[in-house]
């Protein structure tokens, strides 16, 4: 039996309060996809309560763990409140003591990801990379793939081309009210989006501007920590909140107010996460209470005035805006109000598309089965813009599109970038 | 443990994916929703068709293994798991629907549909399956059959077995084998489809189920009234029967569960009330709302000091959240949930909710009690902690007290659960010594070397009865 525990301590209580009812087993889309207890919530739990227990090791679980998206779209199904997500992050963290990260993860999290100058040397990178015939070399070569295996290729095929680093250097700190001022936002930038979906948050600011809010982006922000969380490397993320709430915390902000579903649900709950460092604790809550998702923001400020936007459009939830923030009519709210367009239900929209922050890299295979039901859902709708609220949604669907031959049919966009275009047709 | 040369049998015949033998896929397969049992099985099969169930079946049999039938695992009795290792025969993969018959009404399932998509399929159709059992997102129709699962709707349909019109299973030594069928008259012979109904996994595999259906009722009226003492609410509930009005469903909260759900979701519930009934009546629109406003009257006449009464779906959701909420309230209180289903007529509701609140004062356990005021079926369900012994044992005490005060009134130890390992030393006390020698001599009779589900329903030892009742 292996002797690794549980790096921090987890209230045991946590586990014990899954009464094993089995509710979650129909929420969970890898329970469906592979049709085995253990790739359930309900397995997962009493996976690791055996690790608890010492019944079983570690590395016994290890790969099970490994199979959960993470969507938490078990919580909102859980009658009995279990915290799923403390749980698993937990867990995985026993798994990375034991078991660390393949080196190339490793590198990333700790250094492209893992401050700010490093997300800045990322987009160089990345932008060096598209713009040099690297990537064709790479393509040619089968390197991505060597390194990061098919779920990687795939990403990086799906990958739009980085803003160039004048451009994103180009960005002011602060954006001025249009008109009188309603509110001072502090705009989290995050670091995917920050590189791949620059334009997005520019957008972001655009509309928050024009309803009445004074836009400022504190510097020595940089990743919201949530991938770190997820892979299991539990100091980084802790890292990476404590950064984020002293670049915040001194700017008087009324709200703070970011474009990625995922990282949203990360910083608002920094409090969790910091619950047991008296230092932090009373920080980390204030941060997380001041945390809004754009779409949330606009929603309760708006009406946006909107300039008319033909065309069938439907809505992919991200899961850990729906499961965690709980954010699910807003962006809803803004999509029927487009004038012109026509909003279609998108069947099982509140299930994860595969993407899961990194699992379309590691669990590629079961990511894509994943990926091409939600395709196939997609398609019915005969929707002509697919709206998503989530820079790793956004990527997987354009893969997704790619997969299923919709790529010239389905436009997939941001939210923000979507109301940003409605926005400027309004002349 | 399972010879090599035995599991490479049976890996073969659900193919290596569906065989599972890993630490980590055992014990997931250890549990069901019964809190404090578990117990690891050697091995999980996962067949997909009735051939390849035949065959397990037929190797089990050789070898004299021990086979534990599992469908969602939402059990609580215990009854999925595996007392003594051996196979865990988990058939969620036999998912099809295969028919759907609109002449003779019937739907005709594998044994791992869920029970709500059959509701969905058949609704579609404007059809009704009837039995709604708390788990029914999670519940397979071969776990419901097995276990006599009932529900919300319980005392105007009836429960599964009130459905189940034939059946495909598999014996012990792996033969295929048919009873009853789509005819409303049948008697030949003893009736094998009612006697696998609530049979546990314990005398055949079942591997297909024929279920009855109903043309879906055209209206739905809902109602939530509050009382200041039980005595009102229990009156009210016989009045209503004795006026001959049969609601679909009327349900009980007490005072617990009252304060539990408002104190988790701040719905305007009244704390201060001893009883709620939710009643809920379908049936042709003219008859419902006849049918509803009667029930009001009764209920107030009765001595109910609110009577709320929904007009739209919006209205009706909100008043069955009240319901609806009861479970999810309970659990967050306390880490370990257990929920019981002491049942008794329809007539002894409230001296029983009475007892129930003597006996968790006189043990010093929290037991809130909510359930099916309309067939009797209460769920008097205890908050505590699994890790503290002490408690644990006052709790056991407690319940013991309560299915003796269940069967004083002329009531049962289990409505809906089924007795499975949990049950199984009270099941005596129920059914007598004679009633469990022939009990035991059906379960010879399809099992004579005892591998189905071992260790369920019937116990090494009965419980002694201790308590003496004045």
């Amino acid at each position: 039996m292996s002797q690794v525990k549980l790096p921090v301590e987890l209230p045991e209580d946590l586990l014990v309060s899954c009464m094993r009812c089995g509710f979650c087993l129909p929420a969970c889309p890898t329970y469906r996809e592979k049709e085995v207890e253990s790739a359930s919530p309900r397995g997962r739990i009493a996976l690791i309560r055996a690790v608890m227990d010492e019944r079983l090791a570690i590395l016994d679980i290890a790969e099970k763990l490994d199979a959960c998206l993470g969507c938490r779209a078990c919580e909102p199904a859980c009658p009995a409140g279990v915290h799923y997500g403390a749980i698993l992050e937990q867990g995985r963290a026993a798994v990375t003591a034991a078991r660390p990260n393949p080196w190339p993860m490793r590198f990333a999290y700790h250094y492209l990801l893992g401050s700010p100058l490093g997300i800045k040397l990322a987009g160089w990178g990345l932008w060096l990379y598209q713009r040099l015939g690297l990537r064709r070399l790479a393509r040619a070569l089968g390197l991505v793939e060597r390194i990061g295996g098919k779920g990687l290729a795939d990403m990086e095929r799906a990958v739009p081309k980085a803003a160039s680093p004048w451009r994103r250097a180009s960005l002011r700190r602060l954006t001025p009210a249009v008109g009188e001022r309603r509110l001072r936002i502090g705009f989290f930038r995050g670091c995917v989006s920050d590189i791949v979906f620059f334009e997005t948050n520019r957008n972001a600011i655009e509309v928050l501007s024009r309803l009445g809010c004074e836009v400022d982006l504190p510097p020595g922000q940089g990743c919201c920590g949530a991938v770190h969380g997820h892979a299991g490397e539990h100091d980084l993320a802790v890292a990476q909140a404590k950064r984020n709430i002293a670049a915040f915390e001194q700017g008087g902000y009324d709200y703070i107010v970011n474009t990625a579903g995922g990282c949203g649900a990360a910083l608002k709950e920094y409090g969790h996460l910091l619950a047991g460092d008296p230092a932090w604790a009373e920080r980390a809550k204030r941060f997380a209470t001041a945390c809004r998702d754009f779409s949330e923001l606009v929603d309760q400020l708006g009406p946006l005035p909107m300039g008319a936007m033909p065309g069938t459009y439907t809505y992919q939830d991200s899961c850990h805006l729906r499961n965690v923030q709980k954010v699910s009519q807003p962006p809803r709210n803004l999509l029927k109000a487009i004038p012109g367009a026509e909003f279609v239900e998108l069947p099982e929209s509140d299930r994860c598309c595969g993407a899961a922050g990194t699992y379309a890299i590691t669990q590629a295979l079961l990511s894509d089965q994943i990926l091409d039901r939600k395709s196939g859902q997609v398609r019915s709708t005969g929707a002509s813009t697919l709206v998503v609220a989530n820079p790793p949604c956004q990527l997987e669907m354009i893969e997704g599109m790619e997969r299923a031959g919709l790529a010239d049919r389905v436009q997939v966009k941001h939210i923000a970038d979507v109301l940003a275009e409605a926005l400027r047709r309004t002349t | 443990m399972i010879d090599p040369a035995v599991l490479q049998q049976l890996s073969a015949i659900v193919g290596p994916d569906w065989c599972l033998t890993s630490p980590a896929d055992l014990l997931t397969y250890s549990y069901s929703a019964t809190p404090r049992y578990q117990r690891l099985p050697d091995l999980v099969l996962l067949p997909r068709t009735t051939a390849e169930v035949a065959e397990i079946m037929q190797v089990a049999h050789a070898n004299r293994i021990g086979v534990h039938t599992r469908g969602s695992g939402t059990n609580l009795s215990a009854g999925t798991v595996p007392v003594d290792g051996g196979i865990v025969l988990a058939l969620h993969r036999m998912t099809s629907i295969k028919e759907i018959d609109q002449e003779n009404l019937t739907a005709t399932v594998e044994p791992g549909v869920i029970t709500s998509k059959l509701h969905q399929a058949v609704e579609a159709l404007g059809l009704f399956y009837p039995p709604d059992p708390g788990s029914m997102n999670t519940s397979t129709l071969g776990g419901n059959m097995a276990e006599t699962s009932g529900g919300l709707r319980g005392l105007k349909y009836g429960v599964t077995k009130d459905y189940v019109m034939a059946v495909e299973a598999v014996t012990a030594d792996g033969r295929i084998f048919r009873a009853g069928g789509k005819n409303m008259k049948d008697v030949a012979g003893y009736d094998l489809v009612k006697l696998l109904c609530g049979s546990e996994g314990t005398l055949a595999i079942i591997t297909e189920i024929t279920l009855k259906l109903l043309p879906l009722p055209e209206a739905k009226r809902t109602a939530l009234a509050a009382f200041a003492d039980m005595d009102s609410a229990a009156r009210t509930v016989s009045r209503i029967i004795a006026e001959k009005i049969i609601p679909c469903t009327l349900e009980f909260m007490d005072n617990g569960t009252i304060r539990a759900v408002e104190a988790f979701s701040q719905i305007g519930l009244p704390v201060d009330a001893e009883a709620l009934l939710l009643i809920q009546q379908d049936g042709p629109q003219m008859i419902c709302e006849r049918d509803i406003a009667r029930i009001a009257e009764i209920c107030t006449a009765e001595g109910a000091f609110s009577v709320k009464m929904a007009t739209d779906p919006t209205e009706e959701a909100a008043l069955m959240a009240a319901r609806r909420g009861a479970i999810p309230a309970l659990a967050r209180r306390r880490p370990t949930t257990i929920l019981e289903d002491a049942t008794v007529p329809r007539s002894k509701i409230a001296p029983m909710v009475a007892e129930i609140r003597r006996i968790a004062a006189k043990y010093n356990v929290d037991i809130c009690t909510f359930g099916h005021a309309g067939d009797g079926n209460l769920h008097p369900t205890c908050m505590t902690d699994e890790r503290d012994g002490e408690e644990l044992h006052r709790v056991e005490e407690a319940f013991a007290e309560i299915y003796e005060a269940a069967l004083g009134m002329g009531g049962t130890i289990t409505g809906e659960h089924g007795v499975g390992e949990s049950k199984s030393p009270y099941l005596e006390w129920k059914v007598g010594p004679v009633g469990i020698d022939l009990m035991k001599a059906i379960k010879q009779a399809f099992d004579p070397l005892g591998i189905l589900n071992p260790g369920k329903i019937f116990a090494k030892e009965s419980r002694k009865r201790v308590v003496v009742r004045s």
